[in-house]
């Protein structure tokens, strides 16, 4: 199969999620033009300070530039708290600013609770927005683990601040009764608004969800089915080909059937680990000499030298198993301990003498004793007639490695 | 045996249906067939068969569905698990629910049989991929979560019994091996699926939440 060449990735603005101090949209910046972050940052702030230029600029790639989707989620904890500091220094230089331009106290703390509220209930809709790519298992699991009441706080907080805001400014002013004789006929306009506008609203907004929703499915669908039509067609379409020849078809249904099975049950395996590795010999070994081979892994490791070692050694039992023990059927299985790795490859097959194995016999002598002890390992074989074959192949751990 | 086992498949697909019949029919008395659930515990309740072999996915639900219906009127009805699937929240969900056992359907007619038999007479069944689910739930973050009750470890001897199974010993073989009874080897199989059933560890948990399905 061939595949078409990737095209390199075009590059786009984003706001960073990780490394933000507010919003990532210095650390975007930093990334797009491949400026140094810091100075960035400090421009900003310079030019807040000095003329408010910054503050703008920064409002507005705030609101238009998109958050990355790709990028690995923030770690929450230490994050935010860095995250805090970058809020607090925007502020200060905020504050300093309003000094500068001789606004008095009474404008300046009001407008600064407005500010912080605004921006507490922005980052939360940011987060939220970046939420509805998550995937829906993970939704449910953070919803779960109470994340959804402290976002409910932080929305309540931002609200609060706003409202707070707003009637301090109104006091200072001395505008409460003029704001209390207004406060009415306000009301009453907002209400007719709402009523006016809110079932359409309402409609719309029911409408993108549905269409959203019906989106993503239809692209599963599709990809699904380019998977399926990809594979599991060509092998029908083959099996009717060589359906005289019963070996070809066993090993095209075997195939096909693992490679639905990865999609199905094990959607992310990394191949550069133990239980990759075993799955992906013990293919070879099944679609090579047309046996079947039930492969249970308790544990895992990463891929080293010495895994790899053993993981050969296991391909040369079972390859052993598949063309000496006259059944087609093999089981192997490896188990992650606190001190070693041990595998077992069995058939129940005629078995053999070991005794018998010749000296120059290079596969068992080569391939799976040799090979073990020059990885500090071991392999012994145990045989009969009425037991089958049994090899076991150990590896001791150095450190507590096992996940 | 003076009577042949009385059997109920459910499954959806009416060829593994009826190949299952023509496997086991010899051995075993197959007394009814549904394709989904609703049918299944009608089916069920109507013939009261000494074992059910029911299929993990179903139309209409799944198969822990009717193992729940059927048990809160049926107590003695048992179920064994018989299904393609891989994936340890389908196998730990069924099992939890109240199965005994778990086969995989590429399991031949005589073994297949043989399960069945077991399962009637009140022992589990593990494939050698269950057991391998069982010991990674029960060792693999062993050092993370220390085992709060006596359900949540695994004696030395049922460890040794699980990674025989797991390494494709039959309990026949397992109990040769170990110099035990077959009987013994059924009855330290009982009690790890006792644990596995009634064992809050996380990894267990994780895999019956997984599908939000059962508490």
């Amino acid at each position: 199969m061939t595949r078409p060449p990737v095209a390199p990735p075009t590059r786009r603005l984003f706001r960073r999620r990780d490394g933000r101090l507010i919003a990532g949209v210095a650390s975007g910046l930093s990334e797009h033009l491949g400026i140094d972050v810091l100075l960035l940052r400090i421009a900003f702030v310079a030019s807040i300070v000095l003329g408010g230029l910054g503050m703008v600029l920064y409002a507005a790639f705030w609101i238009v530039v998109p958050q990355a989707t790709d990028d690995p989620a923030p770690r929450e904890r230490s994050e935010s708290r860095v995250q805090l500091v970058g809020f607090a220094a925007l502020g200060a230089a905020m504050l300093l600013f309003a000094q500068l331009l001789g606004f008095g106290a009474g404008l300046i703390w009001p407008a600064a609770a407005m500010i912080a509220g605004a921006a507490v209930l922005w980052r939360q809709a940011d987060d939220s927005s970046r939420n509805r790519w998550r995937s829906v298992a993970e939704r449910q699991r953070t919803a779960l683990s109470g994340t959804r009441r402290r976002t409910t706080l932080r929305y309540l907080g931002g609200i609060a601040l706003v409202l707070i805001g707003m009637g301090t400014f109104l006091a200072t002013q001395n505008a409460f009764p003029v704001a209390r004789r207004a406060f009415l006929p306000a009301l009453v306009a907002t209400l007719g608004i709402v009523v006016v506008v809110g079932p359409w609203l309402l409609r719309y907004w029911r409408e993108a969800t549905e269409e959203r929703t019906a989106r993503i499915r239809e692209h599963e669908r599709v990809e699904l089915a380019g998977r399926i039509h990809d594979s599991m067609l060509q092998t029908l379409t083959l099996i009717q080909r060589r359906a005289d020849d019963p070996e070809e078809v066993r090993r095209l249904v075997r195939h096909s059937e693992r490679e639905l099975r990865g999609w199905l049950y094990r959607p992310a395996q990394p191949a550069a680990s133990l239980r990759g590795m075993l799955t992906a010999a013990c293919a070879e070994v099944e679609d090579e000499y047309d046996v079947t081979i039930d492969l249970v892994v308790v544990g895992d490791l990463p891929a080293t030298a010495d895994v790899e070692a053993i993981v050969l050694s296991t391909r040369e039992a079972a390859v052993n198993a598949a063309k000496h023990s006259g059944v087609r059927t093999i089981s192997v299985y490896a188990e992650v301990g606190a001190t070693e790795l041990t595998v077992f490859v069995r058939d129940r097959g005629k078995g053999f003498r070991i005794a018998a194995i010749p000296e120059d016999r290079y596969g068992v002598r080569e391939s799976l004793i040799g090979r073990m002890e020059r990885h500090g390992g071991a392999a012994t074989i145990r045989s009969g007639k009425r037991i089958g074959t049994e090899v076991r192949l150990t590896l001791p751990l150095k450190v507590s490695a096992g996940v | 045996m003076v009577r042949k086992t009385r059997v109920v498949l459910v499954d959806d697909h009416s060829l593994v249906r009826s190949g299952v019949r023509n496997e086991i029919g010899g051995r075993l008395d197959v007394v009814g067939e549904a394709a989904d659930v609703a049918e299944a515990i009608t089916r069920i309740r109507d013939t009261k068969p000494d074992v059910v072999l029911l299929d993990v996915h179903l139309p209409g639900g799944t198969g822990d569905a009717v193992i729940v219906a059927v048990h809160a009127v049926l107590p003695d009805v048992r179920f064994l698990a018989l299904s393609v699937s891989d994936a340890p929240d389908d196998v730990i969900r069924v099992i939890r629910a109240g199965a005994r056992g778990y086969v995989t359907k590429s399991i031949d007619g005589d073994e297949l049989a043989t399960a069945v038999e077991r399962v009637a007479a009140g022992d589990a069944v593990f494939s050698p991929r269950l057991a391998g689910f069982v010991l990674d739930a029960f060792t693999g973050e062993a050092a993370a979560a220390p085992p709060t009750t006596e359900l949540d470890v695994l004696t030395p001897r049922e460890r040794d019994v699980l990674q025989l199974i797991a390494r494709g010993y039959t309990y026949k073989e397992a109990a040769e091996e170990l110099f035990l009874s077959v009987k013994t080897i059924e009855t330290h199989v009982s009690a790890v699926l006792r644990k596995l059933q009634l064992s809050n560890r996380r990894e267990l948990s994780r895999w019956v939440s997984e599908r939000r399905l059962l508490p």
